[in-house]
């Protein structure tokens, strides 16, 4: 290979390019801090945006208290409820409500819901009953709601697998002629949420694309709350996440997911971009989780609490209520209320959770198919038999 | 909700008979074509997607012409990804419609793994039934093409090993068209195998008015009375070539096309074993944990005392597909088969 050494004038050294190389393959990452979408500051000041500055009504506002106020309380109580023994695990939504409340309450009726396993707010904001999202993290059920009852889907485990089904969902909607006919009521949209962590999905990133080549009315929803588990966005992007949009072929914007007014807005506007038919939206919520990834994670082994600490001094459900003091929206009568609200949502809980009964054993072989194998109903009746068999022993 | 707009047809649903003449030979590929058809004509929610299944009609031809006659938005040419078919897939069975998807080749079914075993598979299970998978993933599977490595593989156990799934595995032109429309038709996800050596290969006489066997059931397509020989999809030719070269040297081999893989229908099998004493499988998947064990351990099972010998299995050996200049020597033939055969007179 002696020969092989090129020339200092071969075309491909260094020195055959032109001098500003560096900065055409561009910065090797950005934060993208200056496109933060926000309406409110973490000291509850309320900031204006040329595109996205809706006017929200008093009640509006009071109403996103109130959400976040209720499902901050959900959260606490399951997570109380994990530790008391009643639920097998919890995924914590704390610090996210804003996020959440802000995605939730900009769908209308029509609208379908791909959530993660963490979507208690969302959940909230669709009316489905907090109780029956206990019945999965108590091992009860998978989750045992009718999807189109309140058109939420079931919640997800298989991280980034439900943008798949949010992006066909979206498709049928299409062909169900509810996309683009101008009607407000008719108009539909679907949310997919994932989280960081799963932008690295495969099953994500193929969402992303057939979203685009099919102009699905599909809004992908990503709560960035900084950390999957212990790995770091780091680990997940080296890009701001909502700029990797472009390169799908469809628009990304980051919003302060902290900020209940500027998410709603901002879901809001993509959310009506899908249902008019100019097809998929990424929003980055831009957010913190608070606590742990689960009830059984122990981030003390993994991020400085110095962290933590300086995304307290941003909570969405502190901020708002600074918000609404300040501008005399709010009062001690209204701020008690919620909290009677939130101590009794606590004790119905706490009541239903413990009080859930156990499936039966056999409850295990239902719905396993439409029409089923005679080899497993054999295999049913024979478990049955054989737990017959040890009633009998004891009579 | 649209969910709730799912059409009530039942599993056992008889097609509905086209309007081509009441009796025409057809290939398997043919077969195929037209029992997409007839079931897209039945059915308006029914949907084909997949790579390449549009304006070229597949790269097999099995969906040619669809698109032309059903439009765009029901013959869906998709981005090349394979989760990413199923997934959509499976969203837009949560919205009401009944989707049949095209995988292009058996080796390329993997990338959608989790989607068929994690999603489809469990969706109505997890839901308690509020959400059902009628869906359709049609693989063509199996060897002989002289193909590239990943094109000729037969991962039908990784299927039937999966609650929630069903896997069926048609073997001629006549099952072809019938049982296609079965699937789509089935309220349950069918994994959906096809013999691809045999798409454009001998033809069969084709009735349509005729009123097909249940899809889920296992058919005796030839009579014998010395050994059962259970075979499925590529392999029913095998085995009827080998009870035809069998019978001139006196020996008489009972076939059975298994046809349903997952559930098993296992009732003829056993009547069958019961009557010859003797049972050979011959799958072209590799014999370790194929379908073969399970087929085994049920007929010892259930007719430990009508056996003259064990149940012996033939099958691709317990190696990757190998390089195509060889693959006759790795895929069970006619030979092996019969050498299997004449073991169980040994014992």
């Amino acid at each position: 290979m002696a020969d092989s050494s090129p020339a200092t004038d071969t075309p491909g050294t260094p020195e055959a390019f032109g001098p500003d190389l560096a900065e055409v393959f561009g910065p090797a990452a950005a934060d993208g801090g200056p496109e933060l979408v926000q309406l409110l500051t973490p000291e509850g000041e309320r900031r204006h945006h040329p595109e996205f500055d809706l006017d929200f009504s008093a009640e509006q506002i009071r109403g996103f208290y109130r959400d976040m106020v209720l499902v901050r309380r959900l959260d606490v109580e399951a997570t109380a409820l994990q530790r008391h023994g009643e639920l097998g695990i919890w995924a914590q939504l704390l610090g996210q409500e804003a996020a959440q409340i802000g995605a939730g309450r900009a769908l209308r009726p029509q609208d379908f819901v791909f959530p993660t396993y963490r979507e208690h707010g969302v959940a909230w904001c669709r009316g489905l009953d907090p109780l029956r999202l206990l019945g999965l993290f108590r091992g009860v059920d998978h989750g045992d709601w009718d999807p189109a009852e309140h058109n939420f889907g079931l919640y997800t485990i298989v991280i980034g697998a439900q943008c798949l089904h949010a992006t066909g969902y979206a498709m049928g909607m299409q062909r169900d002629g509810v996309v683009g006919t101008g009607d407000p009521e008719r108009d539909a949209a679907v949310i997919a949420h994932f989280g960081d962590g799963a932008s690295s999905q495969g099953d994500v990133n193929e969402a992303f694309i057939f979203a685009a080549s099919y102009n699905a009315p599909v809004v992908f929803f990503c709560q960035n709350n900084q950390w999957a588990i212990s790995e770091p966005i780091e680990r997940q992007t080296r890009i701001p996440l909502y700029q990797r949009a472009l390169g799908f072929g469809f628009p990304g914007i980051r919003v302060d997911g902290n900020d209940v007014l500027a998410t709603y807005a901002v879901t809001q506007a993509a959310l009506q971009r899908a249902r008019d038919g100019q097809g998929p939206t990424f929003v980055e919520a831009y957010t913190y989780r608070m606590g742990a990834h689960t009830t059984t994670d122990d981030p003390t082994r993994y991020r400085l609490s110095a962290d933590v600490e300086s995304w307290k001094l941003k909570d969405p459900i502190a901020r708002l209520e600074a918000y609404l003091r300040r501008n005399g929206l709010v009062d001690d009568g209204l701020v008690d209320t919620v909290k009677a609200e939130a101590d009794e949502l606590g004790e119905r809980l706490r009541a239903g959770c413990t009080s859930m009964p156990d499936p039966q054993p056999l409850d295990m072989f239902d719905e396993v198919y439409a029409e089923v194998p005679d080899e497993l109903a054999a295999q049913r009746a024979g478990f049955a038999d054989y737990l017959e068999s040890f009633e009998e022993a004891r009579a | 909700m649209s969910t709730q707009t799912t059409p009530q047809a039942t599993p056992q649903a008889t097609p509905q008979a086209t309007s081509q003449a009441p009796s025409q030979k057809i290939t398997l590929a043919k077969g195929l074509n037209m029992g997409l058809r007839a079931a897209m004509e039945h059915d308006e929610k029914v949907l084909v997607m997949g790579e390449d299944v549009g304006k070229l009609g597949g790269v097999f031809r099995i969906t040619d012409g669809l698109q032309k006659d059903f439009g765009e938005d029901r013959v869906i040419d998709s981005p090349l990804a394979e989760s990413g078919i199923v997934g959509t897939a499976v969203g837009l069975a949560l919205r009401g419609y009944r989707p049949v998807v095209e995988i292009q080749f058996d080796g390329f079914v993997y990338p959608a793994y989790d989607q068929i075993v994690c999603q489809v598979a469990k969706m109505r299970y997890r839901s308690k039934g509020h959400s059902p998978m009628p869906m359709v993933i049609r693989i063509p599977f199996g060897g002989g093409i002289g193909a590239v490595e990943h094109h000729s593989e037969s991962p039908e156990a990784q299927f039937a090993h999966t609650p929630g799934l069903k896997v069926v595995a048609c073997s001629n032109p006549v099952d072809g068209y019938w049982m296609i429309q079965q699937a789509i038709a089935s309220d349950d996800p069918v994994v959906f195998l096809e013999p691809k050596r045999q798409y454009h290969g001998a033809k069969a006489e084709l009735d349509d008015t005729a009123t097909p066997p249940p899809l889920f059931s296992s058919q005796v397509v030839r009579p014998g009375t010395d050994v059962t020989v259970l075979a499925y999809g590529p392999t029913v030719r095998t085995a009827l070539s080998a009870a035809e070269a069998a019978s001139n040297e006196g020996r008489s081999i009972e076939v059975i096309d298994l046809r349903t893989l997952s559930p098993l229908d296992m009732a003829p099998v056993y009547d069958s074993v019961r009557k010859t004493g003797r049972c050979v499988v011959v799958h072209e998947a590799h014999v370790n944990l194929g379908l073969g064990s399970e087929l085994a351990a049920r007929v010892t099972e259930e007719c430990f005392y009508s056996l003259e010998a064990p149940v012996l299995r033939v099958g691709g050996f317990d190696i990757p597909y190998p390089a195509s200049r060889i693959e006759e020597d790795f895929l069970p033939d006619l030979d092996r088969l019969l050498d299997a055969v004449d073991r169980t007179f040994g014992f």
